[in-house]
């Protein structure tokens, strides 16, 4: 029992990285009908970018809230540039060339961000520094919760309650509901749908910039490449949340982290990337809509 | 996805086929030797080290002469760290350099890709520290420098059970190389034959970074000591999740841990664990003693077993290339298998009629942020 808990927290703390990528995917297709490919590869940036500001600040000998708070907001800026910018130059020149061409062009950036990255970076991994000395805060009998798996937790709790602030009690939330239930409408109101799109773009990857620095803190080792398994990770539990649906996407990457660490810990890691997989063909197959997605009738 | 990696690599490649050329790789004033090595990728420092150590051996034989009356010349090509890319780095240096034999790989898993490569072209392959006997077996070309998989995991878990009294045991280890497979099931049968019990048995796969649910695992079977058989880059991570969870029992290792990035990822977490390995820079051998100081004069830092066994590993082949008399393939091939007592500085090395080395195992307890020689474990 106290095993199973400890896994059960195991696996919620592993869980919110992956929901916080997840939403950068579910608010992109919610607005565009695009599957970001290139978003694992903003989380990569977003870790690379912590690491070079913390040793930038000189961070790292010594650990700090301080500069954890520094890294992860300068973090989420680069990334939330990063985003527009790609948005910009990748996907707007192709607004109403169909779903297809922009689909390519995100596979292209990903595979772009992964080779520009073992350019600049190099191929090596880094290792992120220890911005918090790892303790105990909460312990019963055997299960014990560290500082730095509440930090990732809270971290994302927060993050996620504050995306949802966003969406439904800004004026800008209401605008990318509003062009997510239809965009040309939206536009004949005089939604700005380009900045709207723009904005969806650095929501999302700011948020995945704090999934970067939370699994830097958490699983210290990152390389060019450590975006692909998490992007396409996530991308199931977005859709198993629900594509398009934002409480979908933090309830699907959390299920999905607990379900891959209770693979792990009780049958064994060798099924543990495949079960994503089984999961994303299992849910295609019998419920495409995913938990939360309101089942759509084809426009004619 | 490597498209940009991919073109660099042809760039380089063509530049280097263009020296190659002008400076007579074939019948010129040098002998070419090449390096399968992992410069970059996961186990980096393997490769980079063991590159180091040739070249001081070959610089070392060039100032007295050379062998055969030529210098010797190392040509080094990266795999990153993947096995796919040994095959191909192998193919590249036998076809476009033309060398007289290959050296590395350091991991088993990228030993097994490269040596059908050796094997077809009929040049002799010396891997400096590939541990898994699958690596020479059935070959014909393929030697290495180091003691098997057998021995190594014999070994710690015999030391488990002498030194620690552990009996209840866990494994961690690595189902993606064979070296970690190998390793896990040598220790498993040794501590099985010795009355020992394993209590968990768990995997991850290269690249992993996530080793809680393992490890949650593991500590709820209540093991005396943990064997992780695997290489430093997930040992560092381990080590830290395995303290976060409470885990106090010490970790074991093989000499998958032997790099100074065990200590850099893994800070005082690894403190107290123990790893075999091949030799001891802190050993009092005047041998030792001479590499270690002459390393440090040539590249700073204190030189670690792949360091070492890539310094024996070229001189065991500039040894036999003097024996042989000739660069042919068969002929040197019979010369590196005829290696008899040859004194490295890892060990007095014998090459067996199975193509291995024979030699006595250390074991390092990491203490003061520093590997430290433990005990010596004899190959008899």
């Amino acid at each position: 029992m106290e095993n199973l808990l400890q896994q059960l927290l195991n696996g919620v703390t592993w869980g919110s990285i992956y929901a916080l990528i997840a939403l950068g995917y579910t608010m992109v297709y919610g607005v565009l009908r695009l599957i970001n490919f290139a978003h694992g590869e903003v989380y990569m940036i977003g870790a690379m970018s912590g690491f070079y500001v913390a040793r930038a600040l000189g961070l790292g000998v010594e650990p700090s809230l301080l500069g954890l708070i520094g890294v992860l907001v300068a973090s989420m800026a680069i990334c939330g540039v990063l985003g527009a910018t790609i948005e910009r130059v990748a996907y707007r020149p192709l607004r109403g060339a169909g779903r297809l061409a922009p689909l390519i062009t995100a596979i292209g950036v990903s595979l772009f961000l992964q080779n520009a990255g073992q350019l600049v970076f190099g191929a090596d991994p880094k290792f992120f520094p220890p911005l918090l000395r790892a303790s105990e805060v909460f312990r019963a009998g055997h299960v014990a919760i560290t500082n730095i798996q509440l930090t990732v937790l809270v971290t994302a709790l927060l993050l996620m309650g504050a995306l949802e602030f966003i969406v439904q009690r800004t004026r800008f939330g209401r605008a990318m509901r509003a062009v997510a239930y239809d965009a040309p409408a939206a536009a004949l109101m005089g939604v700005p749908v380009d900045r709207v799109i723009s904005g969806t773009f650095v929501l999302g990857s700011v948020l995945a910039a704090a999934a970067g620095i939370l699994v830097g803190l958490s699983n210290p080792k990152i390389d060019p490449l450590m975006g692909l398994m998490p992007g396409l990770k996530a991308f199931v539990a977005a859709v198993l949340g629900g594509i398009g649906s934002v409480p979908g996407a933090m309830v699907g990457g959390l299920l999905l982290g607990v379900i891959e660490t209770l693979v792990t810990g009780y049958l064994s890691s060798t099924y543990r990337d495949a079960i994503a997989f089984v999961i994303l063909v299992v849910i295609l197959l019998y419920r495409p809509t995913g938990l939360f997605g309101a089942p759509q009738t084809e426009k004619v | 996805m490597r498209g940009v990696l991919r073109a660099a690599v042809l760039g380089l490649s063509l530049a280097s086929a263009a020296i190659g050329c002008s400076g007579g790789s074939g019948g010129g004033d040098s002998i070419v030797v090449g390096h399968v090595a992992s410069m970059t990728g996961d186990t980096a420092t393997f490769g980079r080290s063991a590159d180091q150590g040739m070249r001081m051996a070959i610089e070392e034989i060039n100032a007295k002469g050379g062998v055969l009356g030529k210098k010797l010349d190392l040509v080094t090509e990266d795999d990153r760290s993947v096995t796919e890319e040994a095959r191909t780095a192998a193919q590249k240096l036998l076809q476009r350099d033309r060398v007289i034999a290959l050296l590395g790989e350091v991991a088993s898993s990228r030993s097994l890709a490269a040596g059908p490569e050796a094997e077809r072209a009929k040049v002799p392959m010396i891997s400096p520290g590939s541990t898994n006997p699958k690596v020479t077996e059935g070959k014909e070309y393929v030697f290495r420098a180091c003691f098997i998989d057998p021995f190594q995991g014999a070994v710690m878990a015999r030391f488990a059970a002498q030194e620690l009294h552990a009996k209840r045991l866990a494994i961690l280890f690595d189902f993606k190389q064979d070296y970690s497979v190998g390793l896990a099931e040598f220790f498993r049968e040794t501590v099985k034959k010795d009355g020992g019990e394993i209590v968990a048995d768990e995997r991850y796969t290269s690249g992993d970074i996530e080793f809680r649910a393992q490890l949650t695992t593991i500590r709820a079977a209540n093991p005396d000591a943990i064997f992780v058989p695997g290489y430093y880059t997930e040992l560092g991570l381990i080590a830290k999740q395995a303290r976060e969870l409470g885990i106090t029992v010490p970790l074991l290792g093989g000499d998958g841990w032997d790099s100074e990035k065990t200590l850099e990822i893994g800070g005082s977490a690894v403190e107290g664990y123990y790893f075999s390995t091949h030799y001891a820079a802190d050993s009092t051998d005047p041998r030792v003693q001479e590499f270690v100081k002459r390393f440090g004069e040539k590249y700073g830092g204190t030189p670690d077993a792949m360091a070492a066994l890539g310094y024996d590993t070229a001189r065991i082949l500039a040894d036999a290339l003097t024996r042989a008399g000739s660069t042919e393939g068969p002929k040197l091939r019979d010369a590196i298998a005829a290696t008899q007592n040859f004194e490295g500085v890892t060990g007095k090395i014998t090459i067996d009629e199975h193509h291995n080395a024979r030699k006595d195992a250390v074991v390092l307890k990491i203490e003061g942020g520093k590997f430290r020689f433990y005990r010596n474990v004899s190959a008899e």
